[in-house]
Formats: C-alpha cells, sequence, structure tokens
C-alpha cells in the first residue's frame, strides 16, 4: 500500500506539470492496466478539467490510506495486468489498416500477450510493467516475449487514431524532429527504412536518445529499447511501428513498405506529442496504461 | 537480371512442384501465390543480386548459405538460406498428404524418438514455440533424427545437420488461411500435407 501512494504522489507531481492535451473523455479511458493503474488514471484524469465523482471516490481512498478502493473493470484482485479497449473503434483505422487486422491484432494477439504475462508472474511480487521491461531479457524468455508484447502493444495501439484525428505534433515534437533529423521527411525515411529492413518479426521506434536528441531503431521480435541488453540504439520509445507480419498482412501480405507509408495518416500525433513531453523527453519510460 | 553474371546458377526460383490451388483448403491459393511468387521469389532475387559478379556466384545455394554464415554475412545467410528453406518447404508438402510415414523412415522416427506420436509431439512444439518468425525442422544429426526449431532464415545445416524435413512458421506461411491460430496450421501440415516420400528418400540420402 506504501508503494501504491508512493506511485500515487508521483503521478499527482506529475500530472500537475503535464500540458493540458485534449485527453480522453472518460467513456473512452481505458482501464488503467498495471498495478498501480488506479493511480496513473487520476494522472491522467487530473489533465481534464475536474475528476468524475468515481475518480473522487478513489482518489480520497487511496489518499485515505483505505485498504480498500473502488473496483476498476476487469482489473482483478490480485493486481494481474488487464487487457485495455482500443480507444478507437476497430473500423477507425481504415482504410490504412483494416478492422479485421484490427480485431485479430487486440482481441487475440495483444490478449495472448497478456495471458501469458500474467500467467509468468503468478506466485512473483508485484512488479510494475516499466520494471518488467528493464530486466526482460535477463529475466527469460516468457516474461522478455510477453512483458515486451504487452507494453510494445499497449503503446502502439494508444499511439494510433482516426486519419480524421492524426493532427501534427506539438511545436516541442515539431522542434525536436527538426533538429534530429531536419524535416519530418527525413525523420520519416529513415523510419520507414528501419521498419522495412528489419528482418523477420519486430519493431521500429521512434525515441529520445539519453543526450537528449531523437533517434530512431529497430528491435527483434517483442524486445523493446527500455530492455537492458537489448540490440540497437539506446533510448527511451515514444513512438512504436508493428512490423510482425499480422500486423499487416490481411490486408497488404507481403507489402511491408506499403503498410508503413499507410501507418503515417493514422498516427495520433496529439498522443505522441504527450508521450514525448510527459515521458521520453524527460528521459522517463512512457508509461501509457 | 541481364546484368547479371551468366555464371549464376547456385540460386535460382523453380516452379511450385504443384499448381498453386493443390494444397486447398489447407493451404490457399492467394497464399502460395503470394509466398512462392512475392517471398521466395524475393530471396532469390536479392541473394543472386549479393552474389553476382563474386565467386560464390557459380556455387550451389547450400554452399552460399554455409560461406555467408562462416563470414557473418547476415544480409547473404538470410536471403540465401531463405532461397534453400523455402524450396525444400514445397517438396515437404503435396496434395493428398500427411499422416503416417512407412519403412525405413518410419522404423527411424520410432526408433529415435519412441514412437511416432512423439515425434509429431516434438514437432509441433518446435512449430508452436519457434518465436516470432521462423521453422520447425526434422534433421538427420550423423547418427539420428532430431527435432529443431530456427528463427528467422535459420537452418539445422549450419549445425552440420541434414534437414529431411522442414515447416514454415514466419506468419506469412498461414495467416491468410489460419490468422493466428498457428497450431491449427500446424495440425492440418501433419495431417494433410507432408510428402512423407520426399522426407524419405531425403533421409535414404543421407544414410547412404
Amino acid at each position: 500500500m506504501v508503494r501504491a501512494h508512493l506511485y500515487m504522489a508521483v503521478s499527482l507531481a506529475v500530472a500537475s506539470s503535464c500540458a493540458a492535451f485534449s485527453s480522453p473523455t472518460l467513456a473512452g479511458l481505458h482501464v488503467a492496466s498495471h498495478r498501480g493503474g488506479a493511480a496513473h488514471s487520476l494522472c491522467m484524469a487530473a489533465q481534464k478539467p475536474a475528476l468524475s465523482r468515481r475518480e473522487a471516490i478513489q482518489a480520497a481512498s487511496f489518499l485515505a490510506g483505505a485498504a480498500f478502493f473502488a473496483p476498476r473493470e476487469s482489473v482483478a484482485a490480485d493486481g494481474a495486468f488487464s487487457l485495455p479497449k482500443l480507444p478507437y473503434a476497430y473500423d477507425a483505422l481504415e482504410p490504412h489498416i483494416d478492422k479485421m487486422t484490427m480485431e485479430l491484432h487486440h482481441d487475440k494477439h495483444f490478449n495472448a500477450y497478456l495471458t501469458n504475462l500474467n500467467k509468468a508472474l503468478e506466485g512473483k511480487d508485484a512488479k510494475s510493467l516499466l520494471d518488467i521491461q528493464k530486466t526482460a531479457i535477463k529475466d527469460g524468455a516468457m516474461l522478455r516475449n510477453n512483458g515486451g508484447g504487452f507494453y510494445n502493444h499497449g503503446l502502439f495501439f494508444n499511439t494510433l487514431g482516426p486519419a480524421s484525428e492524426s493532427g501534427a505534433p506539438s511545436p516541442a515534437l515539431a522542434k525536436a524532429i527538426e533538429s534530429s533529423f531536419g524535416s519530418m521527411d527525413k525523420m520519416k525515411e529513415e523510419f520507414n527504412a528501419a521498419a522495412a529492413k528489419r528482418f523477420g518479426s519486430g519493431w521500429a521506434w521512434l525515441g529520445v536518445a539519453p543526450d537528449g536528441k531523437l533517434v530512431i531503431t529497430s528491435t527483434p521480435n517483442q524486445d523493446n529499447p527500455l530492455m537492458e541488453g537489448c540490440d540497437g540504439a539506446k533510448m527511451v520509445p515514444f513512438l512504436g511501428l508493428d512490423v510482425w507480419e499480422h500486423a499487416y498482412y490481411l490486408k497488404y501480405q507481403n507489402r511491408r513498405p506499403e503498410y508503413i507509408a499507410g501507418f503515417w495518416n493514422v498516427v495520433n500525433w496529439g498522443k505522441v506529442s504527450e508521450y514525448y513531453e510527459t515521458f521520453a523527453a524527460k528521459g522517463v519510460p512512457v508509461n501509457w496504461a | 537480371e541481364d546484368s547479371l553474371s551468366a555464371h549464376n546458377m547456385g540460386i535460382d526460383l523453380p516452379p511450385l512442384p504443384y499448381a498453386y490451388d493443390a494444397l486447398e483448403p489447407k493451404i490457399s491459393k492467394q497464399t502460395l501465390t503470394v509466398h512462392h511468387d512475392k517471398h521466395h521469389a524475393k530471396y532469390v532475387t536479392v541473394a543472386k543480386g549479393m552474389i553476382d559478379g563474386t565467386d560464390l556466384a557459380a556455387k550451389e545455394c547450400k554452399e552460399i548459405l554455409l560461406e555467408a554464415h562462416k563470414a557473418g554475412n547476415a544480409g547473404l545467410f538470410n536471403n540465401a538460406a531463405q532461397a534453400w528453406n523455402h524450396e525444400f518447404y514445397w517438396n515437404c508438402m503435396k496434395p493428398g498428404g500427411g499422416g503416417k510415414p512407412t519403412g525405413d523412415l518410419l522404423a527411424q522416427i520410432e526408433k529415435d524418438f519412441g514412437s511416432f506420436e512423439e515425434f509429431t509431439k516434438q514437432f509441433d512444439t518446435a512449430g508452436q514455440t519457434a518465436f516470432g518468425s521462423g521453422w520447425a525442422w526434422l534433421s538427420w544429426d550423423g547418427s539420428k533424427l532430431v527435432v529443431d526449431k530456427t528463427i528467422g532464415a535459420g537452418n539445422p545445416m549450419t549445425d552440420g545437420k541434414t534437414p529431411v524435413l522442414t515447416m514454415d512458421v514466419w506468419e506469412h506461411a498461414y495467416y491468410l488461411d489460419y490468422q493466428n491460430l498457428r497450431p491449427d496450421y500446424i495440425k492440418a501440415f501433419l495431417d494433410s500435407l507432408v510428402n512423407w516420400d520426399f522426407v524419405a528418400a531425403e533421409l535414404a540420402k543421407v544414410k547412404k
């Protein structure tokens, strides 16, 4: 409980320094899906003008040190991770990413990583999703593949959205892109190349290097740059692209470069900017839950 | 293609041993068309381009992938090995295949695994647990048959083994037909597709 309070305090501190981004409505706010998640959903809520009554009760319970708090939907009492809903309809990314792919990708692939991650954590001490990433390679295949898979897909789905709402990078992110790559087009060119060149299954990432510059890298399978010992550039990723074939095969088959090009239409730059400014630019791993 | 050396015979794209719709409904015509004409074809084209004008251009595909592996040339290995792997894979399947082998091959499997069922269990597990993109293999290791899984373009020949059977578990091999249900694809492969005649011939060749 003490840990939850500490986490809560940190979350509120972060929330108070958050810029006023347009945040999802309460209905769209997916279930916080990690231990201590209530604190983070309060962080998200704190960015809104007012807490809902439900959130206010949760906040009061935490602060009162109550052992019991209002149960969140689909979180098990033992603190196992749960599957966040997509922040948009399954067909919202059409025609760039098709409905059936989103259904399978979210309901089957993402869900399988979740199930296996929870299985791998049974009987072990509670650990945050971010802590799991850190030692994932050392901790062996189950945590590496499923801890990574769960983190990567949660981040991915949150950074996508309908093409009509794609928007543009925030001034801060736009500045960082320009100073690191020369232009948005040059950044995309490098990102696209990394995504196309990744042999077999993996991810391409845009993130912040230790010196604050934006860099691009790719990782195999479900590895990500947060994992100690990971191949590729050291960085805090805030935008990733899944290039496992399941991410694009139904619509694009072998035409991965077409999928990569289509992806840019459905990047939610508001969310990506938020992740950049709130987390990555500060050298902090993105806590998407 | 005109710019490629006339000696470049080591890597080519053979046609499928059967019609594109021959493995329906277990593997669709669309899958075989894309898998052979796009994926396999591209590995061949890229590998040929990489060896063009080098002394590897006159060599066999197997030698090329082994040399690339030895030299740590990941790009050439990936493409040459994938060219080899796919040609082998097509031959490991046939319409009306699957089920149980007979004769020397069955005897060898029973000797080395205890039972045919134990072999299928290990092969199925290898296919299911090759994380990401990979292959399941039955190979001769010099004295017995063994099951392996490899990642990416990996091939047991780099360990000195001789493959006699392979199954592609890259998602492109099954996603159009089975989506996330890789176990169902593996079951279809074992029950209905394996060309045991080819496997038996490969084993006989290596045991000679």
